[in-house]
């Protein structure tokens, strides 16, 4: 008798809660809308193959020792087996997150992994995806969202917001170019890109912690001085004179003995320059310093409640200051990978934006180290994605269109993720006394 | 360790919080410091715990003069303090807060989080209480909040504990454990420093009452002086503690009845929770309960601040659940909010300007978007008057006010209209002892014209000062209503979640 009424009353609460997070539902319910629109869309470009229609994906880089054999799979069989996972596994997802039970990594990995490959089956229908191409783009692509995303970790988890990510980047790609230019040497490079973004740092700091203005606006004004600077200095001088001042020598890649040799993995992971192995060790030692010394610990304290740090004995200007430098340096660092890393050559504004998607990651990567760098990899690998599909003829569905599924992906990735996001409690407030 | 202040002064601009004090604290004794709100307790206590550095005289520790530039100074010579608002960062665990700034390392520099959750149960077993050092704090109750800070206090060898207002968070039976913890402590020689404004509470454990008013230390009050001798000492005036009311004239007819109100709070969980009761006029309502049990929300709802999720809120009859918070007050509704400088009065504009915020559509203060300034004016004048809000004008800005001066332009604002249901949350804290007897008259004057009043109190004096009926609340439900002769440790116990006629039962 007792249970029939606690069963009831739980059902009540139930429905309650449901009907108060109608927030919460209704993101729940444009998730399941976006969803059953994939599925529709990959079920018509699956559909639309002819029967005898091969995609093949390629496994090797060319470098590696051991290199896998082109992989043939039927276009039809494949597409719909995948688009059925994907199908199958977005339901359970939906069902979950409209029942309020909790969705974990796995089921969310397999819905995006399931219908990715459902898309590129079938999309690459009498074609060859590059798949080694596709993973080393999106490491590549990655590595600036990550020095980022780690920049503004530091900085946000001491509780002072980096806006100013965008700036660094720019500044540390113009430095390193010119420096490079200039000496001939990668390695004088790589620390200029690092002392422009120190440098921003000191005028960050000084300004938002010293003289407890905005830490936005400072940030902004920041972006726009350094876009404004680097543009004049490249019209000037490194426009007219470029064979001087802008033709920068790259960083060589660096294949690591054995594991290079790894099919796949190898020539994604072990065979690049060395800023992105840098990128590796800032993610390990940031994730485990953070967590594991006393550094880590009064860090966040800082960010979470500075006036119970101060109490506690801790300078909170000393360690806020200490981490804006040190966000400085890596988006500074990690700016030397546009023009060093990659292209070379240093042009207008070419950081594009990539400091604020940083800032995205950071966000979505819930302000964990693994998390950013999680996040990066998925906005690269969209941004990967579309680059592979860009040289694959299409015509099923229009290419534009085609072109906008990977953030879609991610946009569902989001939703997906409904857990609350907390950011560092006393992350953008002002600190000093009498305050 | 004693620690001896000479001739203290500390001031901020013009205010002269600290006024040469003098005082001493003695190794294996309670000193408590009683003063108002804003008498310079807290400024004297940072001082001591290098907060804030003295504009001039001296401190001595064992004799010897001491600088403490900064809290770490201070934690060094052996002084610890446990703040009014506690210094503890909420997504950390126990062990985390308790190492913070003094962290224990491995060989290999990393945080060694074995020796510090040692630490914490070795420091909280030696002093009789358990603590979890796994626990996130933010998980725990604020009782058990509160010993974590003492831990980290003791976990550092301190051997003076400064306790700021401690009790204010607390139930009464923590209050009680409190105090037990407060005697074991100096029973192995600490020296206690209590800061409070309670004196029920400064007689039951003080060795020693030190009073602060205006910043000046007025003395030391006898450890027999009654209640009201010392409330007499602290205000510089005889005072009435309690208030005469007549018995009450509960009438039906003007009555606010809510019925099955559900309303969740600011971080998405259910904080009012199917709660169903009746406000009768000509009845004072007090909700008691330890702050964060729903009281806030439930009023909040009521007058139109925070959506209601289901249930139904009649006043005189009329629905006024879910409705805009301009229709709820035009039902007869008069709300004074708990956090009075956030919501009760715009500090930039002026006292008469505040006074009319509700009335700046129709009626006698506008005609369209045009302000009627002589009548503004008048009315202001008035409600100075009458309300007895010591400014230089009407047109002095009312964020240059005192507390006590600021409740009482919220008072006359809402009191200015006839109402069915007048609702105060926390109406007197902060402010000082003449203003909370004004206050208190005009509540029940109120009740007397008619209206339903619900008081939502954490102080158990206020509210049994004022009610005619206590309901107790805990975890967004009601746990009892009571008449309110019920005893405090009753109330005590319903604060922690057990119903009334248990509660009755276990403390006898």
């Amino acid at each position: 008798m007792t249970d029939g009424i606690d069963i009831v009353r739980d059902h009540a609460r139930s429905a309650l809660r449901a009907s108060v997070s109608a927030a919460g539902r209704a993101k729940a319910w444009i998730a399941v809308s976006v969803l059953v629109v994939l599925v529709a869309l990959l079920v018509a470009l699956t559909t639309s193959q002819r029967p005898q229609a091969v995609t093949v994906f390629t496994l090797a880089g060319g470098t590696e020792a051991w290199q896998l054999p082109p992989m043939q799979v039927p276009t039809l069989a494949a597409g719909w087996v995948m688009t059925v996972l994907f199908a199958a596994s977005a339901a359970w997802t939906c069902v979950r997150v409209l029942r309020h039970r909790p969705v974990g990594r796995l089921p969310l990995a397999a819905v995006i992994a399931s219908g990715v490959v459902a898309f590129l089956v079938a999309a690459g229908a009498g074609q060859t995806i590059p798949v080694v191409g596709l993973l080393s783009g999106t490491l590549l692509l990655s590595v600036p969202l990550v020095f980022g995303g780690l920049s503004g970790l530091l900085a946000e988890k001491s509780g002072v917001i980096n806006i100013a990510i965008e700036g660094q980047l720019l500044a540390g790609a113009f430095s390193a170019a010119v420096a490079t230019s200039l000496t001939g040497n990668v390695f004088v490079g790589l620390a200029a890109a690092a002392a422009a973004g120190v440098l921003t740092g000191v005028i960050l700091a000084s300004f938002s912690i010293d003289y407890l203005v905005n830490q936005i606006v400072v940030g902004v004004v920041i972006n726009v001085l350094i876009s404004g600077v680097t543009t004049f200095v490249y019209n000037q001088v490194l426009v007219p004179d470029g064979a001087v001042w802008n033709t920068p020598e790259r960083l060589p890649d660096l294949s690591i003995p054995v594991l290079s040799d790894i099919p796949v993995i190898g020539p994604v992971l072990f065979d690049q320059s060395l800023i992105v192995y840098a990128m590796y060790l800032a993610v390990a030692v940031i994730a485990v310093a953070l967590t594991r010394t006393s550094w880590g610990l009064r860090v966040r304290a800082v960010g979470e409640h500075p006036l119970a740090a101060d109490t506690m004995g801790i300078n909170v200007t000393r360690v806020r200051w200490r981490n804006v430098l040190l966000s400085g340096l890596l988006a500074g660092f990690g700016g030397a990978f546009f023009t060093i890393g990659s292209v070379g050559a240093f042009t207008q504004d070419m950081t594009a934006g990539q400091g604020y998607i940083a800032l995205a990651a950071l966000i979505f990567g819930r302000w964990k180290p693994l998390g950013v760098l999680s996040a990066a990899l998925l906005f690269a690998f969209a941004n990967s994605i579309q680059q592979t599909l860009s040289t694959l003829g299409l015509t099923a569905v229009p290419q534009q269109l085609l072109l906008t599924i990977p953030y879609v992906v991610t946009v569902i990735a989001v939703c997906g993720f409904a857990g609350k996001v907390t950011p560092p409690a006393a992350v953008g407030d002002s600190y000093g006394k009498g305050i | 360790m004693r620690i001896l202040l000479d001739e203290v002064t500390k001031t901020f601009g013009d205010v002269v919080a600290n006024d040469h004090i003098s005082l001493t604290i003695n190794p294996g004794e309670i000193h408590c410091i009683l003063g108002e709100n804003g008498a310079g307790k807290s400024t004297l206590m940072n001082i001591i715990y290098g907060l804030h550095q003295p504009d001039a005289g001296r401190i001595l520790v064992d004799d010897e003069p001491v600088v403490f530039e900064s809290p770490r100074a201070a934690m060094e010579r052996g002084i610890g303090m446990v703040h009014q608002h506690f210094m503890l960062i909420p997504v950390f665990t126990v062990a985390e807060n308790v190492m913070l700034g003094d962290e224990p390392k491995t060989s290999a520099r990393l945080l060694d989080y074995a020796a510090a959750r040692r630490h914490v149960v070795a420091v909280s077993e030696r002093f009789g209480f358990q603590l979890d050092p796994d626990a996130l704090v933010s998980e725990l109750p604020v009782g058990v909040q509160q010993r974590v800070e003492i831990v980290k206090a003791l976990a550092r060898d301190a051997q003076v504990l400064i306790f700021d207002e401690p009790t204010a968070v607390l139930t009464p039976q923590e209050t009680d454990e409190l105090i037990a913890i407060l005697r074991q402590l100096s029973a192995e020689g600490k020296a206690i420093v209590f800061i409070s404004h309670k004196l029920r509470e400064v007689r039951a454990i003080a060795d020693r009452i030190s009073v602060i008013r205006h910043g000046r230390v007025v003395g030391e009050a006898p450890l027999g002086s009654t209640e009201s001798e010392l409330a007499a000492m602290m205000v510089g005036r005889s005072v009435s503690l309690t208030i005469t009311k007549s018995p009450p004239r509960r009438d039906w007819r003007s009555s606010t009845v809510v019925s099955g109100l559900t309303v969740v709070g600011s971080d998405g969980a259910v904080a009012v929770d199917d709660i169903s009761i009746a406000f009768r006029g000509g009845e004072i309502t007090a909700i008691a309960g330890v702050e964060g049990n729903g009281q806030t929300e439930f009023v909040e709802a009521l007058v139109g601040l925070r959506p209601v999720s289901s249930g139904s809120v009649t006043v005189d009859g009329a629905e006024v659940a879910g409705k805009a918070v301009k229709d709820i007050l035009a039902a007869g509704v008069g709300f004074v909010p708990e956090d009075r400088k956030a919501n009760g009065i715009i500090g930039s504009f002026t006292i008469e300007h505040n006074l009319v915020l509700d009335r700046l559509s129709g009626g006698p203060f506008t005609s369209g978007i045009a302000m009627h300034r002589a009548a503004i004016r008048e009315n202001g004048e008035a409600a100075i008057a009458e309300f007895d809000i010591r400014a230089p004008g009407p047109t002095a800005l009312a964020g240059t006010l005192s507390g006590g001066n600021q409740q009482k332009i919220v008072l006359a604002r809402e009191l200015a209209r006839p109402l069915a249901l007048f609702i105060a949350s926390q109406p007197t804290r902060g402010l000082d002892v003449g203003s909370i007897e004004f206050v208190h008259a005009r509540i029940v004057a109120e009740r007397d014209a008619g209206a339903a009043v619900v008081i939502v109190s954490t102080e158990l004096d206020e509210v049994y000062n004022l009610a005619d009926r206590i309901v107790v609340m805990y975890r967004g439900e009601i746990v009892g209503v009571v008449p309110p002769e019920t005893p405090r440790d009753v109330i005590g116990l319903m604060m922690a979640g057990i119903p009334a006629a248990e509660a009755v039962g276990s403390a006898r």
